[in-house]
């Protein structure tokens, strides 16, 4: 279920990140939060005001806290663990990968603050590559909510699914996509908008997803009908419904908050190239480092606003022919 | 039977003595374990040719101690939800934790012949998900010792009397989530963790104080908020034993950390103490050579 007209969501995703902590705590006494001296950015403070016993906040160390978050599911806790993705991803990669996939642990990731959201935070907290570095660990499952509508439907998955999952979370606005009560399917896009005759499909995921809605309102002006599917789970990814949109709409745009060198793009090519190769354009940052800025600038500077997007879809329906 | 030696044992300044409880009896199985553990040790390494056999010879007095009446656990029920965990964090020095539970009857003693073998049980770090009583994965160096406070803290908010121990490695303190960890259990009144530094003194490359002094363990984990053990002789079942009660007993709220200065190799002299013990070919003459030699160690008891 899809709102009939884009809107700013009416609370800051952390607010709902922490209402629903709060709410998952109730129905599952085994679920714990940890931070690394984050949970002011991250607004948990609630949850540890309610939940003193079972908040952990394990000061600045990234990879202690992966490694108490595991041994904690081991022993049956159902551990949510934040810090800024940058953190999450790179500093503690070893801890994800060994102590916790490696070892079959149940440690449920957040890292927040993804891509251009990092905003002023710059280039040192400005993760492009932090769903990269979890891609390439085996089992692990992957996901970038879109709304908050999603994002609780998301952490309650999570709560009561065994694995070690990440989840990279925008910390502050976002645009409302799904209508409240809307459910959804670990490693099946969402259909977004479609179109019998879609000339193109744009793969979106996070805030690209309402950027490519935006664009695909310019693209219609000029008679190119699109799909747009919502990627929010990059792994396992949802290969039938990308194969499917290159075989039915014969070109392929991917719109990522993300470098496209592990990202969402080089997880869709992979699929795309092995079974239907069709052209395809990648929109994304391109081998460069995070900088300050606001969202707009950032996404100017970063080929990632919606008229880039429409110059994608453009570039790639023409090379169709 | 009271022994009724003193041990030169100190804790936080003070002398200690041996528990009247501990029988002669329980030292010698004690004692006759650990040369159990390295000789089923070497075997199994031997069988491969080559693995991490100095610091499965150092650790092997530990692991007795734990798997003979310090420890809660139940072989054929290696999953058994009121036993206490062991984070082996030096996770190379699985051969001796695996000829410990293979002895113990956690699986069978052939699988010790497989060690690194395709398709083995047993590979050359210990791992939770193929061994049967191995209870946290190890091998990436500074790990286990997040993971045991992890589990002792969640037995402290579940108020389970499961204790958690840990094994590190003296070079394996050079990473720093060693020290990320030594400030967070503390921190957390983890008095359920009892931690064991093998302070042997060589690393791969040599000795430690050649590479990266770790200098006073026992100093530095004190300053970090430690109940401090200081064992001068890390291989003497008898003080182990006794340093587990008090950590056991203590009351100070504080983790434990038992420093056990112990000897690399220990039990085979080709390598006892030098630089070439870390993981060395162990050829079917030197087994022979170090079985014989370990044997009198046996029978000497």
């Amino acid at each position: 279920m899809i709102v009939k007209e884009l809107q700013p969501e009416s609370q800051e995703m952390r607010a709902a990140f922490c209402d629903r902590l709060i709410e998952l705590a109730e129905t599952h006494p085994e679920l714990m939060v940890l931070d690394a001296d984050l949970m002011g950015a991250m607004g948990t403070k609630p949850f540890l005001a309610r939940y003193p016993d079972r908040t952990v906040d394990c000061g600045i160390q990234e990879a202690n806290m992966v490694g108490v978050a595991v041994g904690l599911s081991l022993a049956g806790k159902i551990p949510f663990a934040h810090t800024f993705a940058t953190f999450m991803s790179r500093r503690a990669t070893d801890q994800i990968f060994i102590s916790g996939a490696y070892s079959k642990a149940n440690v449920k990731l957040i890292g927040s603050d993804p891509g251009i959201t990092a905003k002023t935070n710059g280039g040192t907290h400005m993760p492009f590559e932090d769903m990269g570095i979890m891609r390439g660990i085996p089992q692990m499952t992957i996901i970038e909510p879109t709304d908050i509508t999603m994002l609780k439907w998301v952490m309650g998955w999570m709560a009561d699914h065994y694995g070690m999952q990440y989840m990279r979370l925008v910390r502050r606005e976002c645009t409302k996509i799904y209508e409240d009560g809307t459910t959804f399917e670990i490693g099946k896009a969402m259909t977004v908008r479609d179109d019998a005759d879609a000339d193109v499909t744009i793969i979106a995921s996070g805030l690209c997803v309402a950027n490519a809605m935006k664009a695909a309102d310019e693209l219609a002006k000029s008679g190119i009908h699109t799909r747009i599917l919502d990627m929010f789970t990059w792994k396992p990814l949802d290969d039938e419904a990308v194969v499917r949109a290159a075989r039915e709409t014969g070109a392929i745009v991917v719109a990522e908050n993300h470098n496209i060198t592990t990202g969402l793009g080089a997880a869709v090519s992979e699929t795309v190239v092995r079974n239907a190769p069709v052209p395809m354009e990648l929109i994304g940052i391109h081998d460069r480092f995070g900088q300050v800025g606001t969202l707009e600038y950032l996404a100017e500077q970063y080929g990632m606003t919606v008229e880039d997007i429409v110059h994608a879809a453009r570039r790639a329906v023409d090379r169709k022919h | 039977m009271k022994v009724s030696f003193q041990l030169n044992i100190f804790i936080n300044g003070e002398g200690y003595i041996v528990s009247e409880k501990l029988t002669e009896d329980h030292i010698k199985d004690m004692r006759r374990f650990s040369w159990q553990i390295r000789m089923e040790a070497i075997r199994c390494i031997a069988a491969f040719g080559l693995g991490h056999v100095g610091g499965s010879m150092s650790v092997a007095d530990v692991l007795s101690v734990l798997y003979n009446g310090e420890m809660k656990f139940d072989p054929s029920d290696p999953q058994w939800e009121e036993r206490d965990l062991l984070v082996l964090s030096k996770g190379h020095c699985a051969p001796a934790l695996y000829a410990t539970l293979a002895l113990k009857g956690f699986f069978p003693m052939e699988w010790l012949k497989t060690m690194n073998k395709n398709g083995t049980h047993l590979p050359s770090h210990a791992d939770r998900l193929l061994v049967p009583g191995i209870d946290m994965s190890a091998g990436s160096l500074g790990q286990g010792g997040s993971v045991a406070a992890g589990m002792a803290l969640a037995f402290k908010l579940d108020k389970k009397p499961n204790n958690v121990y840990l094994i590190l490695g003296d070079g394996e303190s050079q990473e720093g989530q060693v020290w990320e960890m030594a400030l967070f259990a503390p921190q957390h009144h983890l008095d359920n963790l009892i931690a064991f530094v093998d302070y042997n003194k060589l690393q791969l490359d040599g000795f430690c104080d050649d590479i990266c002094a770790m200098g006073d363990m026992a100093a530095k984990f004190e300053d970090f908020g430690w109940f401090v053990q200081n064992l001068e002789d890390g291989n003497d079942v008898v003080a182990i034993h006794e340093a587990i009660e008090t950590a056991k007993t203590q009351t100070t709220g504080k983790p434990s950390m038992i420093v056990l200065n112990t000897v690399k190799g220990l039990g085979w002299s080709e390598i006892q103490g030098k630089t070439n013990s870390h993981a060395p070919a162990v050829s079917p003459q030197q087994l022979e050579e170090a079985l014989a030699e370990l044997q009198r160690h046996y029978d000497a008891i």
